[in-house]
């Protein structure tokens, strides 16, 4: 008697093949990083810029309170460094949806989802294949900063590495659910702009939020219903060696929102792609 | 909904602080106490340096500022300015067991490295008393300048010196005659004074001045004077205090007070190599033993810092009382 075979032995899906696969969707990322260098510089001149110029003029912003997971009075810069990582990781997933927008408008995506393997498969793998590229980053840019007296503990490195990956996914996966409604690459700069500056400003990356609040309550209770808040915090605490189980809880949660949302808009009967006529906008 | 969300939204940090596990450690592996004392909450905060957390608040005299042990460890003398007297305390039973003639207003003081006598600056009389501990009595007063406050003597006794805010000098005085026989003119509102191990060095710090003197105790010469610069600070704001120099000789600490800093300064070149930040109105240091941390009363912010001194790194700021002032440490 034999056991009917399972549907992936039918697809002919083995798990080589998954390897195959995401090896392929990694590499062509790696060949798209490397054929742009100029993207590579433009992500840490950015936040070097902050680092270098608006840090400066900052240098007393904190004042007297001492805050979690620092353990002693910080200079501005230390303080600035986890949001600028952040930020690091807010511009590559947008930029790495972006170029699934390209994908869209050359037809290149509709190769990618004729593919075999299942389609969550396969907008991971693109994923982590933009939060590879996002960790070279954060990587040149902490060796930066350490030359610039942000020295967090060295095991603090190591911490940083899952923390960095579980925000890299999540800030992927919402540049992915933004890059299904969009028709064209023109529309992106519209979404940058009020995505990205908005997250990023209401948030703790530049002040902590003690201070958002004797401003104004309102802009505090904003930030603390900013998911990016939560990952400026997860990575801050992480490069301190220390886990904030509350941001780890709000990330991951967003993780799986945004990524069941990207995985639902790019299925092509259901999704919002769907709905817009299909691949391409056309 | 609404107040659900708010109450979800105050006690968020507060959870997250919670829920974090420090892994910090500090860098000195024998244990230590570290006493405090609080100027303005008339107590004694006494921390332990493995654990860096404060283990016990004791209420002493009014006003406590200048503070150290006796060369047994035994007892904490804490010179309680506003009850005119120098307190001893017993740091076994954590009391206080008597009281030395002072003089009035006693605010810094030093001990003969015999471990008696004890000399004392008394700011409002312009007057050093000398006090034999043992035997709870005045032995002589030695009139010096206008608010004398820095206290330092030489590693063999011979020579104390004192530093008078207004007068603006540095007083050499003969410890066999008890009397000055030389006086240095330094920068405005002298504070503190300090010997190298081997004698051969005294620092002395003013501060309205911004400058740290360095003096050669054999011909009490200016070698040099210190300036400071900090980045994003007023200079106005750099008011050098508290002063600690290293058992080789090859650094001196200096507490800038409302700079925040504590500046490090290469023992031999006398440069600045790099600036600590810590608590507000950094006043006075001190050295664990073993020198490998240094902690800083911060009067202001009402902590104090612990610098890792081999990284030159501040590792940890710890909540005291209100206006923290002196600090000392156990010899073992």
């Amino acid at each position: 008697m034999t056991t009917p075979p399972t549907e992936q032995e039918v697809r002919g899906l083995s798990l080589t093949g998954y390897l195959h696969c995401l090896r392929g969707i990694v590499w062509r990322e790696a060949l798209r990083f490397l054929q742009q260098r100029e993207r590579f510089i433009a992500a840490l001149v950015r936040p070097l810029v902050w680092l270098f110029i608006f840090a400066a003029g900052f240098r007393s912003v904190l004042g007297v309170s001492i805050i979690p997971p620092y353990e002693t009075y910080v200079l501005y810069e230390v303080y600035v460094t986890p949001g600028l990582v952040a930020m690091i990781q807010l511009f590559n997933g947008m930029q790495s949806s972006l170029s699934m927008v390209y994908d869209r408008e050359m037809g290149n995506m509709r190769t990618l989802l004729v593919s075999p393997f299942p389609r969550w498969f396969l907008l991971t793998s693109k994923l982590m294949a933009g939060v590879a590229v996002s960790l070279l980053q954060v990587a040149v840019f902490l060796a930066i900063t350490w030359f610039w007296e942000v020295e967090p503990p060295l095991w603090g490195y190591l911490a940083v590495i899952p923390a960095l990956i579980l925000s890299g996914l999540m800030l992927g996966a919402l540049g992915m659910l933004l890059s299904s409604g969009i028709k064209q690459l023109e529309n992106f700069a519209g979404i940058m702009n009020f995505v990205i500056f908005p997250m990023f400003f209401a948030s703790s990356a530049l002040y902590p939020l003690w201070r958002m609040k004797e401003t104004s309550p309102l802009l505090y209770e904003i930030c603390l219903l900013n998911p990016f808040t939560y990952v400026v915090e997860l990575i801050r605490f992480a490069l301190y060696g220390q886990l904030n189980l509350e941001a780890l809880a709000v990330v991951a949660g967003f993780t799986i929102l945004f990524l069941g949302g990207a995985i639902f808009a790019y299925n092509p009967s259901k999704g919002l792609i769907a709905r817009r006529g299909g691949p391409g906008g056309k | 909904m609404k107040t659900a969300l708010k109450m979800l939204a105050a006690g968020k940090f507060l959870a997250a602080a919670s829920l974090t596990a420090s892994l910090g450690f500090a860098p000195s592996a024998e244990a230590y106490t570290v006493y405090i004392s609080n100027e303005k909450d008339n107590t004694i905060s006494i921390i332990d340096s493995t654990t860096l957390e404060v283990t016990d608040t004791i209420a002493v005299g009014q006003r406590p500022r200048g503070i150290l042990l006796t060369n047994d460890g035994k007892y904490l003398l804490i010179c309680a300015s506003d009850d005119d007297t120098v307190q001893v305390f017993d740091v076994e039973t954590k009391q206080v067991v008597r009281e030395l003639p002072s003089g009035p207003d006693p605010e810094l003081f030093v001990l003969h490295p015999s471990g008696n006598p004890l000399y004392i600056a008394n700011e409002d009389d312009n007057l050093v008393t000398v006090v034999d501990i043992v035997d709870n009595k005045v032995l002589a007063e030695i009139p010096v300048g206008v608010e004398p406050e820095g206290m330092g003597i030489s590693p063999d006794g011979k020579v104390l010196v004192n530093t008078s805010e207004t007068t603006n000098m540095a007083h050499f005085i003969d410890t066999e005659t008890n009397e000055i026989f030389d006086n240095l003119l330094v920068d405005s509102r002298p504070r503190f004074a300090e010997f190298n191990k081997d004698g051969e060095k005294l620092w002395v710090t003013s501060e309205i001045g911004g400058t740290v003197a360095v003096i050669d105790a054999k011909t009490r010469k200016m070698i040099t004077k210190i300036s400071f610069e900090v980045p994003g600070v007023q200079p106005e704001a750099i008011q050098p205090v508290g002063l600690r120099v290293t058992k080789d000789g090859s650094r001196a600490f200096v507490a800038l007070g409302p700079s925040n800093r504590v500046a490090v300064i290469n023992g031999e070149t006398h440069e600045v190599e790099k600036y600590l930040l810590v608590g507000q109105r950094v006043w006075q240091l001190a050295f664990t033993p073993d020198e490998k941390m240094l902690f800083t009363s911060n009067g202001v912010s009402n902590d104090i810092s612990v610098i890792d001194t081999e990284k030159l790194r501040v590792i940890k700021s710890i909540g005291v009382g209100r206006f923290p002032w002196g600090v000392a440490i156990s010899q073992e």
